[in-house]
């Protein structure tokens, strides 16, 4: 089988001891950050990118996939221990791992979240190496067209996720085009809306834009808050789940590892669909649903598998199209033409051994969680204890440094303090950033596949239909703005995020 | 008529200044080619445009459906914190790494709710111990470390 000869060729890419380095310190960091409440993985693989600069693209994926999953997991601890989510995906996890935790349960909890998380990391890892190479060979045939159509069916699906009012999520993405246009036209030359300003010339760093409006907004709106958190430290004393939690749980978590994968694929899907998705598949079917809500082990377990299998999968569309469905693949694909890598199909073929590094250093990351973090809870449960006025000031720096580093000028510190402010107001207008950032990537993308489009069909629109591959998305899309526009549903989605949250 | 959405109120208005403020400036300044050559001007104005025409749909739902209120901006964490980053944006090559993180970390922790000067200074001390050893030996960042007037 053609699978196994290349995942053995990516474990030997993965295998070497300083790719292991490079994914262990990347793991460690992201739970390192993770854990602290308040920074969502967004920010944090932002505020950690600088480091990966002067790696070599392989060992710079690995550590930021690495980086990712730590972050996932730590979002979890935090839910579980303090009620806050350090990030959206783990939201539904708050829910019962808390409760978990106030009924002296916080141990089995946090295991079967890592426990949930390994076996659905294996299985999406598996799913991945499947199901990537068939589909970049689809995506080899595509033509600007249908590139174009593809990105108009991810932003669409972006939005209909996303929180909220659809108005405003459609409108955050067009915001997020324009933005993602400034700087040099590549066609003509022509500077658009650099205003004067030399530094605008290559566009706004999308790094920048990342840490401003996640970063900076986050420790803005955090500011306004003065509770206080109730952390469980001391009553983490029995880890391993009892004989009836087991019975409890392996059921849910295949459950959710198999609805996480497959969400996680979908564009504008990953790992906060499937956690959504998953805890209301599990209370619908589980014997035990009137625990929900109250403590249930199984309302921690199925949404823990699920958002790692889907934040595993969502790399699909990242590696074959190119094509990133959510805002951290958005940061992957920053990083990867960072290193000089165009994203796409081609990167499969061009580049097998960073392909298949990738995917099998997916699973090693994952076991490292595994066995690194839960003797590690400890420590990570003591940095819990750490005030935010300590934390805040910290993140600051890092993240003022990272991005003075990216080209070494005053200026893009400037611009994220910029976007912060943009994100301070849209998190107090209730418009949500992450639909904005896959825009802003995808901005000039799409600028450049409409135009081949409109080139290769001497300026008939009609191309985008005629194609069959590119009508098919533009269907899509169609079908499900008007399914998201018919009343009866959009009170349903409002529901779906009302009743979670 | 009355606002009854606040937050779609102010929402909208901001997508409508974006959109036409793109529109506009494209339209005015870059060339729009045509369907087959794009000019430059041809993608964001349409754009442009479209965000302007979703940023009246937004602006029209303020007035039909009741919504919450927009939450009270805190101005001290907002100002504090882009205090904090304009200072060290200017500061770091004159003042280095030692200075310009001072100023960030004052000025930025006076934007919270407490402010213990003791605490304050200590934690900056470990972050620019940390940061040097870290950014500038570690991963060899082009950072001056010292004020350019101490070298």
């Amino acid at each position: 089988m053609d699978i196994f000869a290349n995942l053995a060729l990516g474990f030997g890419v993965a295998l070497t001891p300083f790719n292991l380095l490079m994914c262990l310190i990347g793991v460690l960091l992201g739970t390192l950050i993770g854990v602290l409440p308040g920074v969502g993985p967004v920010a944090t693989i932002a505020m950690l990118l600088p480091i990966t600069f002067n790696l070599n693209p392989i060992a710079a994926l690995i550590m930021l996939a690495g980086i990712y999953y730590g972050a996932q997991y730590g979002g979890s601890t935090t839910a579980i221990l303090v009620n806050l989510p350090g990030e959206s995906s783990s939201v539904v996890t708050c829910l019962d791992g808390y409760q978990m935790a106030r009924q002296g349960r916080a141990g089995p909890a946090l295991a079967t979240a890592a426990l949930g998380s390994f076996f659905a990391g294996c299985i999406a890892t598996l799913i991945v190496a499947m199901f990537a190479p068939p589909l970049a060979e689809v995506a080899l045939k595509f033509g600007p067209a249908e590139y174009f159509s593809l990105m108009v069916l991810g932003l669409v699906a972006a939005v209909v996720l996303a929180h909220g009012s659809l108005l405003k999520a459609i409108a955050m993405v067009i915001l997020g085009l324009l933005l993602g246009l400034i700087g040099t036209d590549v066609n003509s030359g022509v500077l658009r809306f650099a205003f004067g300003i030399s530094e605008l010339a290559d566009g706004i760093g999308f790094v920048t834009v990342a840490m401003g409006m996640f970063g900076l907004a986050e420790i803005i709106a955090n500011l306004e808050h003065q509770g206080t958190r109730e952390v469980f430290t001391k009553k983490v004393t029995h880890l391993w789940p009892t004989k009836e939690d087991w019975k409890r749980i392996w059921a849910p978590i295949l459950r959710g590892t198999f609805l996480g994968s497959a969400l996680g694929i979908l564009p504008g899907g990953g790992a906060l669909l499937a956690s959504f998705g998953a805890y209301t598949l599990e209370k619908k079917v589980s014997k035990y649903s009137r625990e929900f809500g109250k403590g249930a082990i199984e309302g921690v377990a199925a949404p823990e598998s699920a958002n790692n299998a889907g934040a595993q999968t969502s790399f699909i569309p990242l590696l074959t199209l190119g094509i990133p469905s959510n805002a951290v693949m958005a940061l992957m694909i920053g990083a990867m033409m960072i290193q000089g890598i165009a994203p796409g199909p081609q990167v499969m073929t061009e580049r097998p051994q960073l392909f298949w590094g990738m995917i099998a250093s997916m699973w090693v990351g994952n076991l490292m969680l595994v066995v690194l973090n839960l003797p590690l809870i400890g420590m990570w449960i003591k940095l819990l204890t750490v005030p935010y006025r300590i934390l805040y000031p910290s993140i600051l720096v890092f993240m003022a440094i990272g991005v003075f580093s990216l080209s070494n000028n005053p200026f893009d510190v400037l611009l994220m303090g910029l976007f912060g402010l943009l994100g301070y107001v849209c998190v107090k207008l209730e418009c949500e950033p992450a639909p904005m950032i896959l825009g802003f990537i995808l901005g000039p993308l799409m600028e450049e596949n409409l135009r081949r489009a409109m080139l290769l069909s001497r300026g008939d629109p009609l191309t985008f239909i005629q194609k069959p591959i590119s009508a098919g998305f533009i269907i899509a899309s169609v079908i499900l703005l008007v399914i998201i526009a018919l009343p009866q549903l959009r009170k349903k989605r409002a529901e779906v995020f009302v009743e979670e949250v | 008529m009355k606002i009854k959405g606040p937050k779609e109120f102010w929402a909208g208005l901001m997508f409508i200044a974006f959109g036409l403020f793109f529109l506009v400036w494209a339209v005015l300044n870059y060339q729009m080619g045509s369907a087959v050559r794009m000019g430059p001007a041809y993608f964001p104005s349409v754009l442009g445009g479209l965000l302007a025409v979703i940023g009246a749909f937004v602006l029209i739902d303020a007035f039909v459906e009741v919504g919450p209120k927009v939450p009270r901006f805190h101005f001290r964490p907002l100002i504090m914190i882009l205090l904090g980053c304009v200072a060290f944006a200017y500061t770091l090559k004159p003042l280095g790494l030692v200075g310009a993180t001072a100023l960030l970390v004052f000025i930025g922790a006076f934007g919270g709710n407490e402010f213990k000067l003791r605490e304050v200074a200590i934690l900056y001390v470990v972050l620019v111990i940390f940061s040097v050893l870290v950014f500038v030996k570690g991963l060899t960042l082009p950072f001056p470390i010292w004020p350019a007037f101490m070298e």
